[in-house]
């Protein structure tokens, strides 16, 4: 593309994978859309919005209300010469899509050996905190990094959203990609649509640090890089790593960090127990055991059902939360390195 | 509105047939002319020969298993003309995507016995076919093949491309939501798609009396608004002419057919099963009269196309063709551990290096263990 055309444009996040959608239907002729309600209304969250004007009928498909079916075509048609990226309207509507998902998009290009494979992606909204009605709200992204063949990504920020997809679309494995809808809006940042994707196997360091390393994804960025901005405040100066690939997840840079800091917290919206979360705790703890100055923690959704949004805040892990957390854990460190004089 | 007395139009609603399709009766005879798209006589020996082959590898294979050198294995047993009209009437460039009776359909296609034994020999190797090689592979969970070849169909008129793509299942499949899923995503967009139900009476030992109470799973395809056939599934003409029709149909762009072959399963579930524990001998040995071999070998024979001597030959030739893959899949190198790790993903993710170079180890020690 030449640079002349290259546009910067200040874009929320919803925007940046409507433009991310554009760019990649444009630079790939066997890329289909399809989804319940993506045609002629554009998505619900407008994700898909202007795409069936721009590129008709054939390759903006509005589906039946069927998610099962939905996810078992876009299988098909990606092990057929096609590129499809496929929408679930909401991630709690995904559960009837899971047998295709666990049984067939992951599986194809082992069970045929590589003959076969799914070159295609799911696009969810996931997560609370819109007021949304019951089913609306879950994180589930572990259910999915927990097997093997598919890959889990999740954005933080517009510039990561558009770099993301577009590499999720290119990926000829089956991508999950899951959309931190309660920061659809939230925030503009300027995105360069120059069709640049960004990679599926590194995390991204926020921010440097040297005393404890952060590791959280989706909307949880948010508050996880304004804890960081308060407990420098306080002295504590906070590595904060958006993981963004849930699986198969980039371990070398988190362990390098914790290498360096000494100390991990990991913070999801999901809930605890068998959560995104132990998996990273685990690795830290087999990796970088010896430079630990003090457990690592996690601060997570509770072990609850998502509640109904009168008390979704209450669910959410928050910024005092973390804050807290972090205190606490510091100074434990400290404690137990006098302790040991 | 209109009030009605539901009552009277339920009676109606329910009390309509769709009349099975047949040509050939057991002894072999016509009901009538052999319709000119499917009179190739060449083509009916070429298709009886691979149904005696279906039949005697699927006897070798049934064997393979008892003596421990196969995995689980399902039985084709009565069925074999459904799966061979299909591998005739398709046209190479059309896509296939087989439930797990389509040994001839899928040996038709090019899939070699060897691949097959590897398949149920537990090995991935079997799915790698090195002829047709944008079929599906077989599918073991139930009916979520249909949704991939809907799919498949979808790609090809997205593509414009001038062919169909093909999906068998089970009657138990059609109790599925996949099934009726896709049957409706075929009328609602017209796809070039035909879907062959292999009505064989059980889907384990559930017979076709509980799965549904539709007169015919046929009929399934009107409330999708598509065309349901009903053919005799033993009767290798008459499916070879249902199949056909709907491919020239589909090819045209003018949609999906539904068809329901209605045949018997003679053999077990698969070779973890024992039929006798749920199925009426009496009805058994009922079925074995319709069986579809016997019937279009009369039909040859009536004709001077076939004879006790030719018949002796063929045995022997099949005979030869089958131990020779059987070996050949014996002698195949079971793959090495590693190869859990190389068709996961396009390349091997970084996080799975240590868990690889553990497998190539293991891979090591056995190679040195056996030194």
């Amino acid at each position: 593309m030449s640079e002349s055309h290259v546009k910067t444009l200040e874009l929320t996040l919803i925007e940046s994978i409507n433009l991310a959608l554009n760019r990649a239907m444009i630079l790939h002729p066997e890329m289909v859309v399809l989804g319940e309600d993506v045609g002629v209304n554009g998505g619900v969250f407008r994700a898909t919005e202007g795409l069936r004007d721009k590129f008709g009928l054939k390759r903006v498909m509005d589906t039946p209300l069927a998610e099962a079916l939905i996810a078992g075509i876009t299988v098909g048609m990606a092990a057929q010469g096609l590129r499809p990226v496929a929408e679930i309207q909401f991630m709690g509507f995904i559960f009837a899509a899971m047998e295709q998902l666990a049984t067939h998009a992951a599986r194809l290009r082992n069970r045929t050996r590589g003959r076969l494979s799914c070159p295609m992606v799911i696009r969810a909204p996931y997560g609370g905190g819109i007021h949304a009605p019951e089913h609306h709200s879950e994180s589930t992204e572990a259910l999915f990094a927990h097997i093997p063949g598919l890959r889990v990504v999740i954005p933080s920020s517009p510039v990561r959203a558009y770099g993301l997809l577009l590499s999720a679309i290119e990926s000829n494995d089956p991508v999950i990609f899951l959309e931190p809808k309660r920061i659809y809006r939230l925030t503009k940042s300027n995105v360069i649509d120059n069709g640049k994707s960004l990679p599926l196997d590194s995390c991204f360091i926020l921010r440097e640090g040297k005393d404890m390393t952060l590791v959280s994804w989706g909307a949880m960025i948010t508050e996880t890089m304004q804890a960081a901005k308060i407990l420098a405040s306080k002295d504590i100066d906070c590595e904060v790593i958006d993981l963004a690939t849930i699986s198969p997840f980039d371990r070398e840079t988190i362990v390098h960090s914790v290498k360096k800091t000494g100390r991990c917290c990991i913070i999801h919206e999901a809930s605890r127990n068998c959560g995104v979360g132990a998996e990273i705790a685990a690795c830290v703890s087999e990796f970088a055991f010896p430079y630990l100055k003090a457990p690592t923690s996690r601060i997570c959704g509770y072990d609850t059902i998502m509640p109904y949004f009168q008390n979704e805040q209450d669910y959410l892990p928050s910024v005092e939360k973390i804050v807290d957390t972090v205190v606490a854990s510091y100074a434990s460190k400290k404690e137990a390195a006098y302790a040991n004089i | 509105m209109t009030t009605v007395t539901s009552n009277s139009i339920n009676k109606e609603q329910l009390n309509f047939s769709i009349s099975r399709y047949s040509l050939l009766n057991n002894k072999g005879e016509l009901s009538e002319e052999l319709p000119e798209s499917i009179a190739d006589m060449k083509q009916a020996l070429h298709a009886y020969k691979t149904m005696v082959l279906g039949r005697a590898f699927d006897k070798k294979a049934i064997a393979l298993q008892r003596t421990g050198k196969l995995g689980t294995y399902p039985s084709i047993l009565g069925q074999e003309a459904i799966s061979t009209a299909i591998g005739v009437a398709l046209d190479e460039k059309d896509i296939f995507a087989p439930y797990y009776r389509d040994l001839t359909a899928q040996y038709l296609r090019g899939v070699s016995l060897k691949e097959m034994l590897l398949y149920w020999g537990g090995s991935e190797q079997g799915s790698n076919y090195q002829n047709c090689k944008k079929d599906f592979p077989v599918c073991i969970p139930i009916a979520t093949q249909l949704s991939h070849a809907a799919g498949a169909a979808i790609s090809l008129k997205v593509q414009g491309i001038h062919q169909a793509a093909l999906v068998t299942c089970g009657d138990g499949a059609t109790s599925k939501g996949d099934f009726l899923e896709t049957l409706n995503l075929a009328g609602a967009w017209q796809l070039p798609l035909v879907m062959v139900v292999n009505n064989n009476q059980w889907a384990i030992s559930t017979p076709r009396s509980v799965q549904c109470a539709a007169q015919t799973i046929a009929q399934k395809a009107i409330g999708a608004g598509i065309e349901g056939v009903v053919v005799d599934g033993n009767d290798y003409f008459a499916v070879l002419f249902a199949i056909k029709e709907a491919l020239v149909k589909a090819y045209s762009g003018k949609g999906a057919t539904l068809i329901e072959a209605v045949t018997y399963r003679l053999g077990d579930h698969t070779t973890a099963d024992d039929a006798d524990r749920y199925r009426d001998p009496k009805e058994l040995k009922q079925a074995w009269k319709n069986e579809p071999i016997k019937r279009l070998q009369n039909y040859l024979l009536k004709h001077n196309l076939w004879n006790e001597d030719k018949e002796r030959k063929l045995i022997e030739l099949v005979a030869s063709e089958i131990n020779e893959s059987v070996q050949a899949y014996l002698d195949e190198p079971k793959q090495g551990p590693e190869s859990m790790f190389e068709f996961l993903y396009e390349s091997i993710p970084e996080n799975l290096y240590d868990q690889y170079a553990e497998a190539k180890y293991q891979r090591f020690q056995t190679e040195i263990d056996k030194m």
